[in-house]
């Protein structure tokens, strides 16, 4: 099972943490030879109140959601406020170094290289 | 968004926009769904994209708020028809590239369309959104009409 960036669930949370409630968002995980591409939806949330790292070979992506405030009466509703936790536990090809992501319209992409080290090599025949 | 089709809005229909009657209904229904699904295993258990929305209403507007992370504006489409809103459009995975092999999918990619109908008339030409941070606000002025009105006491 090391082609994977897997999702942990039982990660520990500090005190403060453990009493708010989080949403999991959606998450689609991709691999290719260079490494992964990770992607997150958390609508509302922007760079400013996006928050990851990494600890314990574990990644963690903790968005703060702004929805638009409106004033006025709520008709229907269907979102929730809660905000965006997620832990994934990183392979170990993966070169923490190396993550990099931005933030698009909602989506958290991260692009996860993979050492040096484990990148499929060819052999030349001498 | 490019596209707010203008129709001419027919005669108001009023209804409830309370959900529940119709989510026990779609309740019912989800436990119904033959989970066979033509006996392929990939395919998805809910094959479709609800995003989440929001309606709220003040004297002035009704505010539609949906959530659509990472769609580009042009691929969402915003119509009026008969006072009702529908709000579609279809997600498409820019990211995955040949070669690569998804390990996990959660993601939805594919069309969605949301439909909501307007418990009063509102000015089709006037409608506005915005999408920022993978959410949708569309604000539908209500008519002149639909406004709520004071009513002046005037003492003799």
């Amino acid at each position: 099972m090391n082609t994977l960036v897997r999702e942990n669930r039982s990660s520990a949370t500090n005190g403060e943490r453990a009493a708010e409630q989080f949403i999991t968002p959606a998450a689609t995980v991709l691999e290719n030879a260079d490494g992964y591409t990770l992607e997150v939806e958390t609508p509302g949330v922007n760079k400013e109140s996006l928050e990851m790292w990494v600890e314990n070979n574990e990644l963690t992506i903790l968005g703060r959601r702004s929805l638009p405030a409106v004033e006025g009466t709520l008709l229907h509703r269907e979102s929730r406020s809660e905000n965006f936790r997620r832990t994934f536990e990183l392979d170990p090809s993966i070169d923490a170094e190396k993550i990099s992501a931005k933030i698009e319209q909602g989506v958290v992409s991260l692009t996860l290289p993979k050492a040096e080290q484990v990148k499929p090599r060819k052999i030349a025949v001498v | 968004m490019s596209l707010i089709r203008y129709q001419t809005p027919g005669p108001v229909r009023w209804s409830s926009l309370n959900r529940w009657a119709n989510l026990r209904d779609d309740l019912d229904s989800l436990l119904e769904l033959p989970f066979l699904n033509g006996g392929s295993p990939q395919a998805p258990l809910f094959p479709g994209w609800t995003p989440a929305l929001d309606l709220y209403q003040n004297n002035d507007n009704f505010v539609a708020i949906v959530e659509l992370p990472g769609m580009r504006k042009e691929d969402i489409e915003i119509s009026l028809h008969d006072g009702t809103l529908t709000i579609g459009g279809e997600r498409k995975s820019e990211t995955r590239k040949e070669g690569d092999s998804a390990t996990r999918t959660e993601r939805f990619t594919g069309k969605f369309r949301r439909t909501v109908t307007l418990p009063t008339r509102v000015e089709a030409n006037k409608v506005n959104a915005i999408y920022k941070d993978g959410i949708l606000t569309v604000t539908l002025p209500k008519a002149e009409e639909a406004k709520p009105k004071q009513i002046q006491v005037n003492v003799s």
